[in-house]
C-alpha cells in the first residue's frame, strides 16, 4: 500500500488534495485581485 | 437517524435518501427563483425594446434589479448546490456529511431569498444587481443576501466534508471522478465568492443601517466584483462538470484524457476568478499594471482551460460513437448524435454558445484597450447572456430532463416539447447574444431604461442598426422568455401530475465498492478524433478574426489606422 502511493506522481498527489486546492484558489485570486487591488486605492492621494 | 440508500432503476445510481431530498429541495428552489426571474425578463425585455417600452423608469429599475438577483444568484446556486450534493454522496456512493446542517443551510438560503426578493419588491432597494454604493438598499436587502450566502457556504463545507467521509470510508477508489473534481473546482471558487461577499456586504449592510458613515464606491466596486463576477465563474466550473456528465450519461463517454481535463480544472481554480477585473478596465484609481496581470495574462490560463474543456467534451463524444461505428467522414459521429434527446441537444448548444458567443467576447472584453469599445455598453450583457444563460442555464436545463424521472421518480410530460426546447430556448438565445453584443458595439448603453435619452439636453441619434438590434432583442427575448415559461411548467407538471415511476431498492447500506476486473491482453487505442480537430480549427479562426476585427475597429475610432 505505501509502495502503491509513492508510485502516485506529484501532480497527482496535488490534486487529489481538496484541501490543498482550496488553499490555493482562496490565496492567488485573494492576493492578486483583492489585496493588490485594494493597495492600489488606498495609494491614492487623497484630494484636500 | 440511521442513513438509507436508493437503487434508482433507471440510472443505477445509488442516492442517500437526506441527500435526495436536498437535491430535490434545491432543484426546485431554483426552478421557483427562475420563474421570478423569468417574469422579470419579460418586464426588462418588453421595456428595452424601443418600440414597446412597457414599464416607467422607477418600476423597470426594480424589475431589472429582481430579474438581475434572481438569475445570477438564487437560480444558478440554488442549482449548483443541487449539483455538489449530487457529485459528492451519489458519485461517490457514500452519506451526506452533517445532513441535519444541511437542511438548515438550505432553509437559510430560502429565507435570504425571500427576504431579498420582499426588499426588492417593497420598491426602495432598486440598485440593481450590482447594487454600487452610494445607492443604498433597504437593510434587508443586503441582510437576504448575506443569509443565502451564509447557507451556501455551509453546503460548500459540507461538500468538502462529504469528501472527506468517502475517503475516510473507502466508498471510492484512487482519485475522486471527473465530474467531482469539477464540482470541487466550483465549490472552491464558491467559498472564495462567498467571502468576497462576506467582506463587502456586511459593512454595506452596517452603512445601511446607519452604523458607518461611508463606504468608498471604487474600493466597494473592487470587492464587490469579488463576488459579482466569480459567482459566474462558479457557473462555468459546475456547467463543464455538467458537460462531462452528460456525456458519460448519453454516449457512455470516457475523458480523452483525465490528466488533461484535470489540469484545466487546476487552471480554473488558480485563475478563473481574475477575471473579476475586466469589471474594472476603465476605472482611474487602479494600475495598468493590475489590470493587465489579472484579465490578461493569468486569465488567458482560465481561456486556455475552457478552450481544452471545449475541446475535450466533444472529443469525448467523437471518441464513443467512433467505437459504435459511426466512423464515415469527419461528422458522421455529430450527425448521428441523438439530436432528439434534450438532454444532449441542450448541452451541445450550451457548449458551442458559450464557445463562440461567451467565450470569444470574454477575451475580447478582458484587453484592457479593447474593453474601451465596449464598457458599460449593452455588449456586457449580451456577452454574459452568452455565458450565464446559454452555457449554464441551457446545461442545467438539459440536465434536469434527466433529473426529472432519476431524481423525482415521474415520468417527463410533452416529450415533444422537450425535444424542441433547447433549439427554440437556445437558438433565441443565440439571436438575443449576438444582437445585444451588435447594439453595444454602436454604444448603447448598458442599462439606461430609454435608449433614446428621450428629453435630454444632449439627445444622440442612433444608427437605425441601434434601433433593429433592440427591436429584435425584444422579439427574441420574449421567444426565449415564453418557451422557457412553458420549460418550468413542463417541469412543474412532470413533477406533480407525472406518472409515478418505479422507486427502486432501498437499503440501510451502500452497495460496497467493485472494482472493474483488470483487462489483460491487447489495450484498446481510442480512436482519433479529426472531426473535434476541424471544430476546434474553426474556432480558433473565429477567435482570431473577431480578436483582429476589434483591433482594426478601435484603431478606426482613435484614428490611428
Amino acid at each position: 500500500m505505501a509502495d502503491q502511493e509513492e508510485n502516485i506522481p506529484v501532480m497527482q498527489r496535488w490534486l487529489d488534495n481538496p484541501f490543498l486546492l482550496l488553499f490555493l484558489g482562496i490565496t492567488i485570486p485573494t492576493v492578486l485581485y483583492i489585496l493588490w487591488g485594494v493597495m492600489e486605492i488606498a495609494n491614492i492621494p487623497v484630494a484636500h | 437517524m440511521a442513513t438509507t440508500y436508493r437503487i434508482c432503476p433507471r440510472s443505477g445510481l445509488q442516492f442517500d435518501t437526506d441527500a435526495e431530498k436536498l437535491m430535490r429541495f434545491h432543484a426546485v428552489a431554483g426552478v421557483l427563483s427562475l420563474l421570478v426571474g423569468g417574469i422579470m425578463a419579460l418586464g426588462v425585455i418588453l421595456t428595452r425594446w424601443p418600440a414597446v417600452k412597457l414599464l416607467p423608469a422607477d418600476v423597470f429599475y426594480m424589475v431589472l434589479t429582481a430579474h438581475g438577483i434572481d438569475m445570477l444568484i438564487f437560480w444558478i446556486i440554488f442549482f449548483e448546490m443541487a449539483v455538489l450534493i449530487f457529485a459528492s454522496s451519489t458519485l461517490l456512493r457514500c452519506r451526506l456529511a452533517m445532513p441535519k446542517l444541511a437542511w438548515a443551510s438550505s432553509w437559510l438560503m430560502v429565507l435570504g431569498a425571500i427576504m431579498t426578493n420582499v426588499a426588492i419588491f417593497q420598491g426602495e432597494s432598486s440598485v440593481m444587481f450590482t447594487s454600487y454604493v452610494p445607492m443604498q438598499a433597504k437593510w434587508h436587502f443586503y441582510l437576504g443576501l448575506i443569509l443565502f450566502a451564509v447557507g451556501a457556504l455551509l453546503i460548500c463545507f459540507i461538500f468538502l466534508g462529504t469528501l472527506v467521509v468517502a475517503k475516510a470510508e473507502k466508498t471510492y477508489e484512487g482519485s475522486i471522478p471527473l465530474v467531482t473534481f469539477g464540482a470541487l473546482t466550483a465549490c472552491i471558487i464558491a467559498i472564495f465568492t462567498i467571502a468576497g461577499g462576506a467582506v463587502i456586504l456586511i459593512p454595506t449592510l452596517l452603512w445601511s443601517l446607519g452604523y458607518i458613515r461611508e463606504i468608498d464606491s471604487l474600493m466597494y466596486r473592487v470587492v464587490w466584483w469579488a463576488m459579482g463576477h466569480s459567482s459566474q465563474q462558479i457557473n462555468v466550473a459546475a456547467h463543464v462538470a455538467i458537460w462531462y456528465a452528460i456525456a458519460a450519461i448519453v454516449f457512455g463517454a470516457k475523458p480523452m484524457s483525465e490528466k488533461v481535463s484535470r489540469t484545466a480544472y487546476f487552471l480554473y481554480i488558480l485563475f478563473l476568478q481574475l477575471a473579476c477585473a475586466h469589471h474594472l478596465l476603465s476605472d482611474p484609481g487602479l494600475g495598468s499594471e493590475w489590470k493587465v496581470v489579472n484579465t490578461s495574462y493569468f486569465m488567458y490560463f482560465a481561456v486556455l482551460a475552457s478552450m481544452i474543456h471545449g475541446m475535450t467534451v466533444p472529443g469525448a463524444i467523437e471518441q464513443a460513437q467512433r467505437l459504435k461505428g459511426y466512423n464515415k467522414g469527419l461528422f458522421e459521429w455529430l450527425r448521428k448524435a441523438p439530436w432528439g434527446n434534450p438532454a444532449f441537444s441542450a448541452m451541445f448548444l450550451s457548449l458551442i454558445g458559450f464557445g463562440f458567443l461567451g467565450g470569444i467576447s470574454g477575451v475580447m472584453m478582458g484587453a484592457e484597450q479593447l474593453n474601451m469599445l465596449i464598457h458599460n455598453t449593452i455588449y456586457v450583457p449580451g456577452h454574459f447572456h452568452a455565458t450565464v444563460v446559454i452555457g449554464t442555464t441551457l446545461a442545467f436545463m438539459g440536465l434536469t430532463y434527466f433529473l426529472v424521472p432519476v431524481l423525482f421518480k415521474r415520468e417527463l410530460m410533452f416529450p415533444g416539447y422537450a425535444k424542441l426546447f433547447p433549439y427554440l430556448f437556445g437558438l433565441s438565445m443565440y439571436i438575443v447574444a449576438l444582437v445585444m453584443m451588435g447594439a453595444g458595439t454602436l454604444g448603447v448603453s448598458r442599462r439606461h431604461w430609454d435608449m433614446a435619452f428621450a428629453g435630454a439636453p444632449m439627445a444622440y441619434e442612433w444608427p437605425g442598426a441601434a434601433y433593429l438590434m433592440m427591436g429584435l432583442t425584444g422579439i427574441f427575448g420574449v421567444i426565449a422568455c415564453v418557451s422557457g415559461g412553458l420549460w418550468i411548467l413542463q417541469i412543474v407538471f412532470s413533477i406533480l401530475l407525472g406518472k409515478k415511476l418505479e422507486e427502486g431498492e432501498l437499503r440501510s447500506t451502500p452497495i460496497p465498492l467493485t472494482l472493474p476486473a483488470p483487462t489483460t491482453g491487447s489495450h484498446v487505442h481510442p480512436p482519433a478524433t479529426p472531426g473535434t480537430l476541424v471544430l476546434a480549427l474553426v474556432f480558433l479562426t473565429a477567435f482570431i478574426l473577431y480578436y483582429f476585427v476589434n483591433w482594426k475597429y478601435l484603431s478606426s475610432l482613435w484614428g490611428l489606422g
